[in-house]
């Protein structure tokens, strides 16, 4: 009788060590921060700080002139509302995603212009993907250039940041793998020719050379799930949002690199 | 299509100068497939033009080996104060066209 | 079929089933216009010197889509002596000429950048004509590799 208590003592004690390890263990950001620029070869590095030649910046242009072009029939542009760019979107690429008042679900900036577009522009929004939308975000993002990832976690998207992280550590696909095996425990290793990197989310919407144009987070999650052989969610999807949020937040301080240049 | 350009707003006569252009373009090859398995048309920027006060400095010809988002950079030298005019066009016809300002002192 | 069936013509039909992969060629495959044939229609058969063309290329490319070349020639650039063109070439690239950019004395220096696209690892040939008549060239080897995962998007 007195074994069977100290027995079933042990185990439950060892169970929420277990519990208790996995917790701690999961929630990490690698160390030390990288951006994914220290991944790439010289040429990327040079084509992202040279701001004629990265080919983002055809993309940054067209957000300038979306940002001034009246929309919708109130004749409504970006700027009629928020003003300069440089000044009213300042910091504001570091703290989304974020939860959107009015329907209290997780919002990326995507989905903030697309919102602004619909509701408060009266506008057709522009699609997910969309040379518009990326041109937007694109412009948008790069008004926090430079400027620390700063999404904080609190009560309200808690069960957001826990479902993204979920999902960072679930194996999946026909490879079976996690995002958590390649980019937390392998950065700095090689697979094929490329050094795998640390993963973050801080550059986009880049310029991905693969792609031969601009691409949005989202896009790149799906280029990912392809790679392993797992189903693709769309743009947009509740399980990206809250992935975006689990991998804003694991960027730390890293800071923003809008418009990024990756192979 | 846009295009970004790069001149000096200002040189001195006889400076050499350095010209970037900058080309939202696909540059498709003509040797990619779309879902449906449809063979998508090469239809590349085939030719630029740039001049100079009306005056040829630079042509180029190009292929799909040229990376989408055509990027070029090459020089001319200041002569006189004018328009650098570069003109472009591609396989389906469309044409570009950017103009800058140069004041040449001296 | 059977009827005509012979040790000799089985034995011939069983070499044709097995020469056949080797005899096809797709149409991607065909060989296109050599780089000699194509800078033949540049040179009019003038020799190529090595030298004075210094082409810039990364050693191992990030991404064969996108690939940064730079190519610069020693020249006064004088109306006497100028660079008339230069011709880029990639022999393993399904069109091997690249581009072509004419210069003239007005260009001030001889040189050019861009991207370009590579197929593959190969060794990428630079070839300026001078207004004197003569050709020179540079080659770079440049390593192509492809992406490490599929990318379905």
């Amino acid at each position: 009788m007195m074994v069977r208590w100290l027995l079933r003592g042990a185990l439950v004690t060892a169970f929420a060590l277990h519990c208790a390890a996995g917790h701690a263990q999961q929630a990490v950001r690698p160390q030390p921060l990288k951006s994914g620029l220290d991944f790439t070869g010289p040429e990327v590095r040079e084509l992202q700080h040279d701001d004629f030649a990265n080919p983002g910046m055809l993309w940054i242009s067209r957000g300038e002139a979306l940002w001034q072009e009246a929309a919708g029939p109130g004749r409504k542009s970006c700027a009629g509302c928020h003003g300069e760019a440089k000044t009213g979107m300042q910091g504001v690429a570091t703290r989304y995603p974020r939860i959107d008042e009015g329907s209290a679900r997780l919002i990326n900036l995507e989905g903030r212009i697309q919102q602004c577009r619909e509701s408060r522009q009266q506008a057709e929004p522009f699609k997910y993907e969309s040379a518009e939308l990326l041109a937007l975000t694109a412009y948008v993002a790069q008004q926090s250039r430079g400027m620390p990832m700063s999404v904080a976690i609190d009560w309200q998207n808690r069960h957001n940041f826990e479902a993204g992280r979920a999902m960072y550590y679930r194996r999946m696909g026909q490879m079976n793998l996690s995002c958590a095996q390649c980019h937390q425990d392998n950065w700095g290793r090689k697979l094929g020719p490329e050094t795998i990197s640390q993963g973050h989310g801080v550059a986009y919407p880049i310029y991905r050379l693969e792609w031969q144009t601009m691409g949005s987070l989202h896009r790149r999650f799906r280029s990912c799930l392809s790679g392993v052989r797992a189903e693709l969610m769309p743009q947009g999807s509740p399980e990206f949002l809250d992935l975006e949020l689990y991998l804003a937040w694991r960027a730390g301080n890293l800071p923003i690199e809008t418009p990024g240049v990756r192979r | 299509m846009t295009a970004r350009i790069q001149v000096p707003a200002k040189a001195k006569r006889g400076e050499v100068i350095e010209i970037r252009i900058a080309i939202q373009h696909p540059m498709e090859t003509g040797f990619r497939f779309d879902d449906g398995g449809r063979a998508i048309p090469k239809n590349v920027v085939n030719q630029l033009v740039c001049r100079y006060n009306g005056v040829e400095i630079f042509r180029a010809e190009m292929g799909s080996g040229i990376a989408a988002n055509p990027f070029l950079d090459f020089f001319t030298v200041a002569e006189a104060s004018g328009e650098l005019v570069f003109d472009w066009v591609d396989d389906q016809g469309q044409t570009g066209s950017e103009r800058a300002a140069l004041t040449v002192t001296g | 079929m059977l009827k005509n069936f012979t040790r000799r013509n089985f034995l011939a039909r069983l070499l044709t089933v097995f020469a056949w992969p080797f005899t096809q060629t797709r149409a991607a495959d065909a060989p296109a216009e050599s780089v000699e044939v194509m800078l033949l229609k540049v040179t009019g058969g003038a020799r190529v010197e090595a030298g004075r063309v210094k082409l810039e290329l990364p050693l191992l490319a990030d991404n064969g889509n996108s690939v940064s070349l730079k190519v610069s020639i020693d020249s006064p650039m004088t109306p006497q002596n100028y660079v008339k063109s230069i011709h880029l070439y990639g022999p393993r690239n399904p069109r091997p000429n690249i581009a072509n950019f004419y210069l003239g004395p007005r260009a001030g220096r001889a040189q050019v950048s861009t991207r370009v696209r590579l197929g593959g690892s190969q060794r990428v040939l630079a070839v300026a004509a001078l207004s004197d008549g003569t050709f020179w060239s540079a080659s770079a080897d440049v390593v192509v590799t492809l992406s490490a995962c599929y990318d379905a998007t």
